[in-house]
């Protein structure tokens, strides 16, 4: 199934879930400082391992940056 | 001299907080943080990039800066309200710079929005720092809100323009019950004074100090121009006066008129 993690189109398995999705961004699902928006919801830290994704989800993978 | 800034129970002993927008590096935003002596430090919320070269966290964190994560960028209610739920999770704190835009060129509050999403992550436990524009009508019902501080617009952001309508922002800090923050527009060492002798309880800039030509010398200078203000703000300035007073009195004054012609004329 095709999902678009930070806005890139990623073939991952069917049944993938949302720590997948971060592994392709470059992240452990131990990951700190981030967070994770699913088709624009936030998605909790231990819900990510256990949050599966479905076709064309939309998986934002957020951290800090400079700004404001 | 003990003068602590407190929002929401916490205090600071500095006034100044920074942005960290505008930086050339990491190592210039380092070191400009250093020398401002800012205690809280606002930082967006973007898609990470894996090949990202040393996180603004891990700065933030060596200089012992608070993090206040803001929404730039947001021009809903909604995507601000997301975006603060985000940075929630992501930085384990419940405190938001809350930024609505309503206009990317000219970088505005959309007030409406603004009171739409301050109101949401009020009653969600947020600790509200609203970026607001200098209208008192907005600022009160802000705080009205329960929104931890209100910071008023001097100018547009990254203008550089400073504190166009300092009677606004008068009316605004009589009637204030919260922290009042001057946000935005700061040019230079003397707008942040200029902020503070108004009795803003706080200064928050960046491009001001990230894009001068020496960032930490600018840094520096702030630190410096926020505390003089504050100190002549609590000093009490004199009033304006159309003509002089004199400080040395009259009293006393020597006569010291040339002597009168003697009669024979010699």
């Amino acid at each position: 199934m095709t999902v678009l993690v930070n806005g890139v189109p990623t073939e991952l398995d069917p049944g993938a879930t949302v720590a997948a999705a971060l592994g392709v961004a470059g992240h452990t699902p131990t990951a700190t400082g981030i967070a994770v928006a699913l088709n624009g919801e936030v998605v909790p830290k231990g819900a990510w391992t256990t949050t599966t994704l479905g076709e064309q989800d939309r998986v934002e993978v957020l951290g800090a940056a400079q700004g404001g | 001299m003990d003068d602590p800034l407190t929002i929401a129970g916490q205090a600071f002993s500095s006034r100044l907080i920074m942005g960290t927008g505008g930086a050339s590096s990491m190592e210039a935003l380092e070191r400009a943080l250093v020398a401002s002596g800012a205690e809280l430090a606002t930082v967006a919320l973007r898609r990470t990039s894996p090949d990202a070269r040393g996180s603004v966290l891990d700065v933030l964190r060596r200089v012992g800066c608070k993090l206040l994560p803001n929404t730039a960028g947001c021009f809903t209610a909604r995507d601000a309200v997301r975006t603060a739920r985000l940075a929630r999770e992501a930085f384990e704190t419940d405190w938001i710079k809350l930024e609505v835009i309503g206009d990317d060129r000219i970088l505005l509050p959309d007030g409406a929005g603004l009171l739409d999403a301050a109101e949401t992550l009020v009653d969600d436990g947020f600790t509200v720092l609203a970026y607001s524009n200098d209208d008192p009508i907005l600022a009160r019902q802000l705080q009205g809100l329960g929104c931890a501080a209100v910071m008023p617009l001097g100018s547009p952001i990254g203008s550089g323009m400073g504190i166009r309508n300092p009677y606004n922002l008068r009316i605004i800090l009589e009637h204030a019950t919260v922290p009042i923050v001057l946000d935005a527009g700061i040019g230079t060492a003397s707008d942040a004074a200029v902020a503070m002798e108004l009795g803003c309880d706080a200064v928050l800039l960046a491009s001001a100090v990230t894009r001068a030509r020496e960032p930490a010398l600018m840094a520096e200078a702030m630190r410096k121009a926020v505390e003089a203000g504050r100190l002549a703000h609590l000093a009490g300035r004199i009033p304006r006066r159309l003509y002089a007073e004199a400080s040395s009195s009259f009293e006393g004054l020597a006569d010291l008129s040339a002597p009168l012609p003697e009669p024979d004329g010699r």
